[in-house]
């Protein structure tokens, strides 16, 4: 009996959650195969909860326990004071804003909006909807987001920079994008994804395409305050390619990333870094696969964060080296300081491993601040607050400094002293 | 400069420090040996400020001020200094970035501008060159793969670049080699002033034939029982602490 009951008001969520988003999301075209595989998953899936293996720690009641409407995009928006140059895209609650972003296309570099472009091959070719639930919510419903193209032996030396901002209370927003890499071309992508304080649900799914010989940095910085965030990363890297990816999560109310990467071709790099810091009630989940399908490549991932005041952080760290994937060297690491008795780490590498000639390793570690230390640098005549930034500082350095830009550095640097000392 | 009287001090509700009472002028050196367990690093935490003691009686003044009412960081600003017996690494602090806030923060709280970056970076160079610490290692993160030799001279660098009123070091020789224990003297020598003090730890009176203390005292179960000169400690180097402890007893 109690089975059914649960079930009903499982199904009661799910339609109540679905159906406020099919009336504000009406005339969604386009894809229309995608997204009927979406709609199968939906309908067969239940909303991911404790039984849903890659959802175990993270609840979605704050995304789906409130109708949620469609934005104008019309917010007055103050554009983030961090000027790194290069081109600007502007997305206000999933709608594309002209007035705010630079022309689409340039030499070597092809832009176009998914949501008013021809179908793209690409898109929805890596992703998982026909499993996860969120992403399928995804396809579903998203209505625009970019489509970049870098051409052959083209190295594009100014970065793009997208911004995703989420301001108007109760909407939902849905955006999809496609990188797309070609032969021996270079590029470097910050997403910059902003919250107010208003509860907004985004959820952004990116698939890019390493082609051989190509190179792709991202840097992703989260500042979602009120917002939850949903962001999804599916990579596909072919030979001799490299893939850098650090995500940043600052103030943030309730983030899950999901980053994927398959490794096709022979002799590729990736590296994945990611720094975390929630506080108050904030939840934070960083879901990452770096599937390891052929030999000699090489993949090294860092996650540190540091967790409080009833805060809780989520590291799964997935590493599968297939069996023809000899000579692979696969690291990872996850480092956590959980600073009171109130806050929560659930940190879990998973390492399927295989081949047997390969080089792999994985730590996670989870402690306190190291009160030795910080009472060492007070005795030389530094102060508690600045003793205990200083430890802040060396211990996301190496993750922080994996950011491509000095001014991205210095902004995160910046605001992570902000927050830890509000 | 250090009046300690009658000082009483627990750890986890067990009493170390059981009266202890030192007097230390301008520009003396003071030199504090004991057997194992007699207090002498307690004597040394607790002047310097580290929480986990507590403190049940006596006083400490240090110039004007009450020692034991300052935070630690403001006993370190008002001119004390502990070279710390095992000093703590601190991966991705640099020991320069480190060095430059404390000498800044200390001069902040007596009211002075902050040194400038080529000022700072002439006085590295010179007091580093005190402790033969290669220049390399300014550079590194606070001690992390010192080795124990560079860790003990990284501390004296750095009571070199505070230059404090009162240096305590504890036990700044244990495990040294005879060269590096030459080396972090002379850089204790080079310190030598009419207004600054020194109280040494140790165990050994090797330490002594190269800083020459002008007092020696014997603590022994958390107090100072036997005081003296210089040959107090070659006279324990050569019959041990049993003769002491039966004085104590007798």
């Amino acid at each position: 009996m109690i089975t059914t009951e649960t079930v009903n008001v499982q199904d009661e969520k799910k339609s109540a959650f679905l159906g406020s988003l099919s009336s504000a999301f009406q005339g969604v075209e386009s894809y229309t195969a995608l997204r009927k595989s979406a709609w199968d998953t939906l309908s067969k899936f239940a909303i991911p909860g404790t039984k849903t293996e890659a959802w175990k720690y993270t609840r979605v009641g704050k995304v789906i326990n409130q109708a949620r409407k469609k934005s104008g995009g019309n917010t007055q928006i103050n554009l983030p004071e961090i000027a790194i140059g290069g081109l600007r895209y502007v997305f206000v609650d999933g709608v594309f804003r002209a007035d705010l972003s630079d022309e689409l296309t340039w030499q070597g570099l092809n832009i176009r909006r998914t949501g008013e472009s021809a179908e793209n091959n690409l898109l929805g070719t890596l992703s998982n909807h026909n499993a996860d639930w969120f992403e399928a919510v995804n396809a579903a419903f998203f209505n625009d987001g970019l489509v970049i193209d870098v051409d052959k032996h083209t190295h594009i030396d100014c970065p793009i920079h997208l911004v995703f901002f989420a301001s108007e209370e109760n909407t939902a927003a849905f955006s999809r994008n496609v990188i797309s890499l070609q032969e021996s071309s270079s590029l470097q992508v910050f997403t910059h994804y902003i919250g107010s304080q208003h509860s907004t649900f985004s959820s952004v799914v990116t698939e890019a395409f390493v082609a051989k010989n190509a190179s792709l940095k991202i840097d992703k910085i989260q500042e979602g305050n009120e917002a939850a965030f949903h962001h999804v990363e599916w990579t596909k890297q072919e030979r001799d390619s490299r893939f850098d990816i650090t995500t940043v999560t600052l103030k943030s109310s309730w983030v899950r990333n999901d980053l994927n990467i398959r490794v096709a071709g022979e002799n590729c790099h990736s590296s994945l870094t990611g720094a975390y810091l929630p506080s108050g009630k904030e939840h934070v989940d960083n879901h990452t696969m770096v599937d390891h399908m052929v030999p000699n490549c090489e993949s090294d991932e860092k996650y540190k964060g540091i967790v409080r005041e009833n805060a809780t952080a989520v590291f799964n760290g997935k590493v599968f080296v297939r069996p023809d994937a000899q000579k692979t060297n696969a690291f990872q690491q996850n480092a956590n300081i959980v600073l009171d008795d109130t806050a929560t780490m659930f940190s879990k590498p998973e390492l399927e491993i295989y081949a047997d000639d390969v080089k792999c390793s994985h730590g996670s570690t989870t402690g306190q601040f190291d009160e030795e230390a910080v009472f060492y640098l007070r005795a030389r005549g530094i102060g508690e607050v600045m003793a205990r930034k200083l430890l802040v500082e060396a211990f996301l350095a190496d993750v922080i400094t994996t950011l491509s830009d000095e001014r991205l550095q210095s902004y995160c640097t910046e605001k992570i002293q902000q927050l830890m000392h509000s | 400069m250090l009046q300690i009287k009658d000082l009483h001090a627990n750890i986890d509700g067990t009493e170390i420090l059981k009266g202890l009472s030192l007097h230390i002028k301008p520009g003396e050196i003071h030199a504090i040996m004991g057997p194992n367990g007699s207090g002498k690093s307690t004597l040394a935490s607790v002047l310097a400020g580290n929480e986990d003691y507590e403190i049940t009686g006596g006083s400490v003044a240090f110039g004007d001020k009450d020692l034991l009412e300052l935070s630690t960081e403001d006993r370190a600003r008002e001119g004390l200094f502990l070279a710390f017996q095992y000093p703590v690494e601190i991966p991705g602090v640099s020991n320069i970035n480190f060095l430059r806030t404390a000498v800044n923060e200390i001069r902040e709280y007596k009211g002075e501008e902050p040194m400038s970056a080529g000022d700072f970076l002439k006085l590295v160079k010179e007091r580093s060159a005190l402790v033969e610490l290669d220049g390399k290692l300014a550079n590194r993160s606070v001690n992390e793969g010192f080795s124990g030799g560079e860790k003990k001279r990284n501390e004296v660098f750095q009571m070199a670049m505070l230059e404090p009123k009162l240096a305590i070091l504890d036990e700044t020789d244990s495990g040294l080699d005879i060269d590096a224990l030459k080396i972090v003297a002379q850089g204790v020598n080079a310190m030598r002033s009419p207004e600054r003090s020194f109280v040494v730890i140790t165990h050994y009176q090797r330490l002594l034939d190269y800083i020459v203390p002008d007092f020696v005292h014997v603590l022994y179960k958390g107090k100072i029982v036997k005081s003296g000169s210089k040959e107090l400690a070659l006279e324990l180097e050569a019959r041990g602490y049993d003769w002491i402890k039966e004085e104590v007893s007798a």
